[in-house]
């Protein structure tokens, strides 16, 4: 049986008497926790900064707080708090922002949390993950608190769908779900499932394709990135965020680092934002179903062959 | 975790501080106004209330200053010299390439919790280290400088909610009410009177001082919490360049930096004040 997001932070608090939850009224990852931690839950109401202040005064006197808070509201409104009281003096404070990428569904622009890795990744010290499940997240969270520093987790509190873990979350490293040698796609947070079950389309069309949970932006997995630029023929980037800051900044970025060729597209929300719905809905129209990652991979591979025939004829010319 | 300074010592500790800040003035300059608004009251704040020891400055049950008006450092660091901190020759290193001491607070220098600066942090972060202190069945208690002006800051309500709402009496706020931000008279702006009232309809206590007279300022600190299980909070009457009566009261004196002649003078012109 699986451990919820909340059960673990219960567990967790169970085990070390510093942790104490936070949040700005939003409860509803966390029902069972006010009851289970006592006055070791402290909601404070809805406001953001002052969240993310006390918590970091919390931290100050040695508690390790655990912040839950709207990914949209807490990233960015209380974006300051977290950079110069939180991250800037490198306390231990955990940001758990819940709902956010495509997770916001019908809620609108308000509440699209699809730049909040970017932001996170910017702040001193602070480790930003995205974890592709429930069980994921759960084991994100364990190793968030045992790490000494900030830590911002997306709450993708999902189903792991077709997944089966192969590692727990270790700080800095991915996952391999699928080893393939056609294609790589590196991706992260709610779309991992997808991506895992684009792969197996594939390898039914006798196209072998990697899949790995890069799960970790900040740290990331540089390794992971390396090996699958030089041993596929391309690699895809699959993620609901934006382009800037998110995993296809960190792979172009790298790529360039090590100065290595490769084959890169990318499949990310456009900064505008996407239609607000139901979350089946926005997979449809957005892009970012099974078979619409299954068709990117064909359309790439197919265009990389192309235009390897065309350098294969201008040689003999 | 006792002081040592007597009731004599503390106007001529208060004088000595404000010496150390004409001394940054000149060098590189300083939000002196600010500094000196609100030095009598870190001078009995850090001399006579704050169980903190200077030679064990992270010790775990000490209490916790917050000086969330952080252009008022050179008052901080002054006094924190004065209290044993560092030695007073530091202070000349204001704003040198091999310290840290410049416009606003570094942890890096012994005795200060918190890098301030940006306005209306200080109140959220001590109400995180009074909770703490609750939790833990701990006697710390908290005392955060707040300015006027950094009122209009909205994350200010924001802690005074929760402060009230976590019964947080362990937690003291006191306000450099000297009536002049930045650039203009606070009342000119965004009026903040009735502020006690203010205040208490938001469940804390407050006392009013005046913030220059050093004994109502101690007997008022020794006093905290005013009410059980309400924070408190002092309203500091103020006068933004206390001390020296060239610059007292002035809206256009914001930011200054002396000439080693004009650091003379204003010496001169404590010791004419303080005579």
């Amino acid at each position: 049986m699986m451990e919820t997001y909340a059960d673990t932070l219960a567990r967790l608090a169970g085990e070390d008497e510093r942790i104490v939850v936070l949040t700005a009224e939003n409860r509803i990852h966390i029902k069972t926790l006010p009851e289970k931690l006592k006055d070791r839950f402290i909601d404070v109401g809805i406001c953001e900064q002052t969240l993310v202040g006390v918590a970091a005064g919390l931290a100050m006197k040695g508690k390790i707080p655990f912040v839950h808070g709207i990914a949209a509201f807490v990233t960015m409104r209380a974006f300051e708090f977290i950079r110069t009281d939180v991250g800037i003096p490198r306390l231990s404070v955990k940001i758990v922002g819940s709902f956010p990428g495509f997770l916001s569904e019908g809620n609108g622009p308000t509440h699209q949390a699809i730049e909040d890795l970017a932001l996170m990744r910017l702040v001193p010290n602070m480790v930003a993950l995205s974890p592709s499940d429930e069980e994921d997240l759960s084991s994100a969270t364990a190793a968030a608190a045992i790490h000494e520093g900030p830590v911002y987790i997306r709450c993708t509190n999902v189903s792991p769908g077709s997944i089966k873990h192969q590692t727990p979350f270790v700080i800095g490293k991915s996952e391999t779900l699928r080893e393939g040698s056609d294609a790589a796609i590196l991706v992260h947070g709610l779309l991992t499932n997808n991506a895992f079950l684009a792969a197996q389309i594939l390898a039914r069309e006798g196209i072998s394709v990697r899949v790995v949970n890069m799960r970790s932006l900040q740290p990331f997995d540089e390794e992971a990135i390396v090996r699958a630029a030089g041993e596929t023929r391309m690699v895809l980037t699959v993620e609901d965020h934006i382009r800037t800051g998110g995993l296809s900044s960190i792979v172009s970025e790298t790529i360039a680092k090590y100065q290595i060729t490769a084959q890169v597209a990318s499949m990310s929300v456009n900064q505008s934002g996407f239609h607000p719905g139901p979350l089946a809905n926005i997979f449809e129209q957005e892009g970012f179903t099974a078979e619409a990652i299954a068709h990117r991979i064909k359309r790439e591979l197919s265009a990389r062959e192309l235009q390897a025939g065309i350098n294969h004829r201008m040689k003999k010319n | 975790m006792t002081s040592t300074a007597t009731p004599g010592t503390l106007a001529s500790t208060s004088i000595r501080a404000r010496k150390h800040i004409i001394t940054m003035a000149a060098k590189g300059g300083c939000f002196i106004g600010a500094a000196f608004s609100c030095v009598d009251l870190l001078t009995v704040i850090y001399s006579r209330f704050l169980r903190i020891d200077p030679n064990d400055p992270r010790n775990r049950e000490r209490d916790f200053f917050i000086l969330s008006k952080g252009h008022a450092a050179p008052a901080l660091y002054a006094v924190l010299a004065e209290r044993g901190f560092f030695p007073i020759e530091r202070l000349a290193h204001h704003l040198s390439a091999n310290d840290f001491i410049y416009w606003h607070p570094n942890t890096r220098i012994p005795g200060v919790e918190m890098n301030t600066g940006s306005l209306g942090h200080g109140l959220s972060v001590g109400i995180g280290v009074a909770l703490s202190a609750k939790l833990d069945g701990s006697f710390t208690r908290v005392v955060v400088l707040l300015g006027d002006g950094e009122l209009q800051e909205g994350s200010i309500w924001e802690a005074a909610l929760v402060a009230a709402s976590r019964k947080l009496d362990n937690l003291t706020a006191v306000i450099d009410r000297n009536r002049i931000q930045a650039n203009l008279q606070t009342e000119d702006l965004s009026p903040l009177e009735p502020l006690r009232e203010k205040f208490s309809s938001f469940g804390w206590s407050p006392r009013t001082v005046d913030g220059h007279d050093l004994s109502q300022i101690l007997s008022t600190l020794n006093e905290v919490p005013f009410q059980h299980g309400r924070p408190s909070v002092i309203i500091a009457n103020t006068v933004r360049g206390k001390g020296i009566a060239s610059l007292e009261g002035r809206v256009d004196k914001w930011f200054v930096e002396f000439s080693d002649e004009e650091a003379k003078r204003a010496v001169e012109e404590l010791e004419e004040y303080y005579r």
